[in-house]
């Protein structure tokens, strides 16, 4: 599978936590303005890859990778690349939904933003962010309010929002839905189809279904022998769910498995 | 939808070397903190074992105090005072400490054991001036007399806190199914307590022991007022005794340098004595932990 | 059988705390009688005339301490930090440990130091600097006669009770969610940005009932403050004069007091610190018992 336009490539990634490989040489490119979901059984690595993508895998102590991961054609991993940069362009959104608890929602939003932006462009940036994270009529009103005052599905929105306020140009989501009810999980699984107009989305869930509403494409993970997660395949979600190339990725799709 | 984005676009770098400065100075500041406490523990270790190393001597720690202006002199009787009086109060907290303890890990909850642990927490606060003041009230003024038993009881009530919520917590990691499976082939429940899960704590409540004895070894505050302190041998716990931090504190507010320096020296013992009680603490339990 | 006994303990330990309690109210009813609440309120401290004002001395406790808190606050937060955040794991284990040995060290050597050690540099040299740069505040002015005196003891007393602050502030912080650093950092914030703004803010509860635990060590520590605080019942503004605390006056008057009015005078003033300390204990007990659930220093 491979898009020449692709923002976001992985050349041969490879992921430790100490001496142990969660990720083995993978190898996978994600469409533009789409969403990819990742996904495979508990413990197959997708979501250390996924934590790869902005490097924010590197912060669990004794955690490195090897290979590559392209960012437009630049190495995030390159000793030039930024960091910080890295994370305002690769936005990310958590299992469970992690306002700031000491923040107002306005605060939340806008968390990310410099401190050197004016009021008036934050108030911008947070409306326009809300909208997008289709908040904005919930919580206008009451803005200055704590987060955690909100309901998990709408804390989980704000955290949406909170990554579009710094304009990300990908947005990670790791299983962004395991934590609501079914209601919240549909108003999210809508907000990611109307967001993919504008990002490069990449989803893990361990749940196929959604895989299955809300990806264009798909990739397929396993542990292999050593407990590293290896990618058995990846390709459009309408293929690998009709006909999937590989017998492990049928077994799983059918059930048989785990 | 992206227009304000394109009206005024992110500002890529700008600023990111000022906010890299800050948090390379800010976590700098954090690590100086960090340093402080270490050093100052450093300097006053250093002074202490500089200025009391020259009063350390055989004699010093084994003869009676000198009256003022004669060589010599030491603090032999309040070693050992402070040996008896903290060895007293052991004997005096550590089964009522312990009893708590599994009591609270054995039937922790419903409003009496929450009213325990409460009142430990309390106790635990209660400044040791004021825990003197009970015992004075109790055990002094009744009997008009100060005795060594007055300050070993003070000094047991600041021990109980701490080995009935060391103790309670050391049980309370002892697998339930342990003392289940114990209780299950018919072993009472004291059998069950005292060989099965006792065991399994015991280096959480030795840990815990050790520590507290460390925590009274070098208070004085209690003292003053209890075992008020003697010129002699004496090993009579209902008589008043001499102790080890009582002298420190007396030969320091004293106005005689000769004094002073003994000071110096009988600190270095006390320093010494409640640095290897707290070592030795950690040292019991990271054994277990290594098991 | 032995349920009985482990029982027994219990219900006896509750009742030594209860009589801990009503004895000081016993002892100290002479003093109650007759001053009665004026007894907080009145500032003249004088035995011959049996006139017990426990103003000065309540004065001296609360500067005192808040000197301690202040200085031990800011310090002990940042370091916590350090420890929590940015300590290179080698580092972190060995530095936590040597500063928990900081609170072992007993009072009467934090007292030996400070009368020695401290005491002579606050008075030839910090007070000197402190009222060259900062002489036209009423605090800093006043004459440098003598280095025992509230600067010192506040000084000490920062010292002891900064293990307190540091060791309960970082098992706090350490206590936060790590998907809230994830969260901070994913949207580029560094990691200075990140413990300054979202950890540390997530932890102000516990932080908070850590200083307010570590406030009630320092109104209750009594020999150090007594070697180094001047002993002397008055209120001055400045802090290089000599002062004098609740527990102090204790510890010096205590075993020389006669006549019922004057030790019900100094009993009523360790019943002051019990309740003084009961209820900052119940506080910080209240506000830490949420955040580490129960398992605390």
């Amino acid at each position: 599978m491979n898009h020449p336009d692709a923002p976001l490539k992985v050349e041969d990634l490879s992921a430790f936590y100490g001496d142990m490989r969660a990720v083995a040489d993978v190898s996978m490119s994600f469409a533009p303005r789409n969403v990819t979901a990742l996904m495979g059984p508990s413990g197959c690595g997708k979501t250390t890859l996924l934590r790869c993508l902005n490097r924010i895998h590197e912060i669990a102590p004794g955690a490195r990778t090897e290979g590559t991961v392209l960012l437009d054609g630049e190495d995030v991993y390159d000793s030039e690349m930024s960091v910080i940069e890295l994370r305002r362009r690769v936005g990310m959104v958590f299992q469970r939904p992690n306002p700031f608890p000491t923040m107002s929602i306005f605060g939340n939003v806008v968390s990310g933003l410099s401190r050197s932006v004016p009021k008036n462009d934050k108030a911008a940036a947070a409306e326009k962010a809300l909208r997008s994270a289709a908040l904005w009529d919930e919580v206008k009103d009451k803005l200055g309010r704590p987060a955690t005052a909100l309901s998990g599905g709408q804390q989980q929105r704000l955290c949406i929002a909170r990554a579009l306020a710094v304009e990300p140009e990908v947005l990670l989501m790791d299983e962004p839905t395991s934590s609501l009810d079914p209601i919240s999980t549909l108003s999210i699984e809508e907000l990611m189809t109307k967001l993919a107009e504008h990002y490069t989305i990449v989803v893990v869930t361990h749940n196929m279904q959604q895989a299955a509403r809300v990806s264009r494409y798909a990739a397929f993970m396993l542990a292999d022998e050593t407990r590293a997660g290896r990618l058995v395949e990846m390709d459009e979600t309408s293929k690998m769910f009709t006909k999937p190339s590989d017998r492990r990725t049928e077994d799983y799709i059918t059930g048989r498995f785990g | 939808m992206m227009a304000v984005a394109e009206n005024a676009p992110r500002p890529r770098s700008y600023g990111l070397a000022i906010r890299h400065a800050i948090s390379f100075f800010g976590t700098a500041l954090t690590a100086v903190c960090a340093s402080i406490g270490a050093i100052c523990l450093l300097i006053i270790l250093g002074y202490v074992a500089v200025q009391g190393i020259g009063a350390v001597n055989w004699t010093f720690l084994t003869s009676l105090p000198a009256p003022v202006g004669e060589p010599g002199g030491g603090i032999g009787n309040g070693i050992i005072g402070t040996g008896i009086t903290v060895g007293l109060a052991t004997l005096l907290a550590a089964p009522i400490g312990l009893a708590c303890g599994l009591y609270l890990a054995l039937f922790g909850r419903g409003w009496f054991p929450e009213a325990v642990r409460f009142l430990s927490d309390v106790l635990s606060g209660i400044p040791s001036i004021a825990i003197g003041l009970f015992a004075y009230v109790v055990l002094v003024a009744p009997f008009h007399h100060f005795s060594a038993v007055s300050a070993a009881f003070a000094f047991a009530l600041l021990m109980l806190p701490i080995i009935l919520r060391t103790s309670e917590e050391a049980v309370r990691s002892v697998p339930r199914t342990m003392r289940e499976a114990a209780l299950a082939l018919g072993l009472s429940e004291f059998v069950t307590t005292m060989r099965i899960v006792v065991p399994a704590a015991r280096p959480a409540i030795i840990t815990g022991l050790l520590l507290s004895i460390a925590r009274v070894t070098g208070e004085t505050a209690p003292l003053l007022f209890t075992a008020f302190g003697s010129p002699l041998w004496e090993n009579n716990p209902l008589n008043p005794m001499a102790q080890l931090p009582l002298q420190v504190y007396n030969y320091a507010i004293s106005p005689y340098k000769s004094w002073h320096q003994q000071a110096w020296g009988g600190a270095l013992v006390l320093i010494l004595a409640v640095l290897v009680l707290n070592v030795l603490a950690r040292a019991v339990l990271s054994s277990r932990w290594r098991r | 059988m032995f349920l009985i006994a482990i029982y027994a303990a219990s219900g006896f330990f509750v009742l030594l705390v209860l009589l801990l309690f009503a004895s000081l109210v016993k002892g100290s009813w002479p003093a109650l009688a007759a001053f009665g609440a004026k007894f907080l309120w009145t500032s003249e401290w004088n035995p011959v005339t049996e006139q017990f004002g426990a103003l000065p001395l309540i004065f001296g406790t609360v500067v005192s301490s808040t000197i301690a808190i202040v200085l031990a606050g800011l310090v002990g937060i940042l370091a916590a930090a350090y420890l929590a955040e940015f300590a290179p794991r080698w580092l972190a284990r060995p530095l936590s440990f040597v500063i928990e040995l900081l609170a072992a060290v007993p009072s009467v050597v934090f007292g030996l130091w400070g009368l020695f050690v401290l005491a002579p540099f606050v008075r030839v040299a910090l007070a000197p600097s402190l009222q060259h740069a900062f002489g036209f505040l009423p605090i800093f002015s006043g004459p440098i006669s003598t280095g025992t005196n509230m600067l010192t003891a506040g000084l000490i007393l920062a010292l002891m009770i900064l293990p307190t602050v540091t060791a309960i502030s970082r098992e706090v912080i350490v206590a936060i969610a790590q998907d809230l650093r994830e969260a901070s950092m994913s949207l580029g914030a560094t990691k200075w940005e990140t413990v300054s703004r979202v950890v540390i803010p997530a932890a102000r509860v516990g932080i908070f009932g850590a200083i307010v635990l570590a406030l009630g060590r320092a109104i209750g520590e009594t020999i150090a403050t007594t070697m180094v605080i001047g002993n002397k019942p008055v209120i001055a503004a400045s802090l290089f004069a000599p002062s004098y605390t609740l527990a102090s006056v204790i510890a010096n008057e205590f075993t020389e007091a006669n006549g019922d009015v004057y030790i019900g005078a100094l009993l009523e003033l360790g019943l002051l610190l019990f309740l003084v300390s009961f209820i900052v204990n119940g506080l910080a007990r209240l506000l830490l018992f949420t955040v580490l659930k129960g398992d605390r220093a």
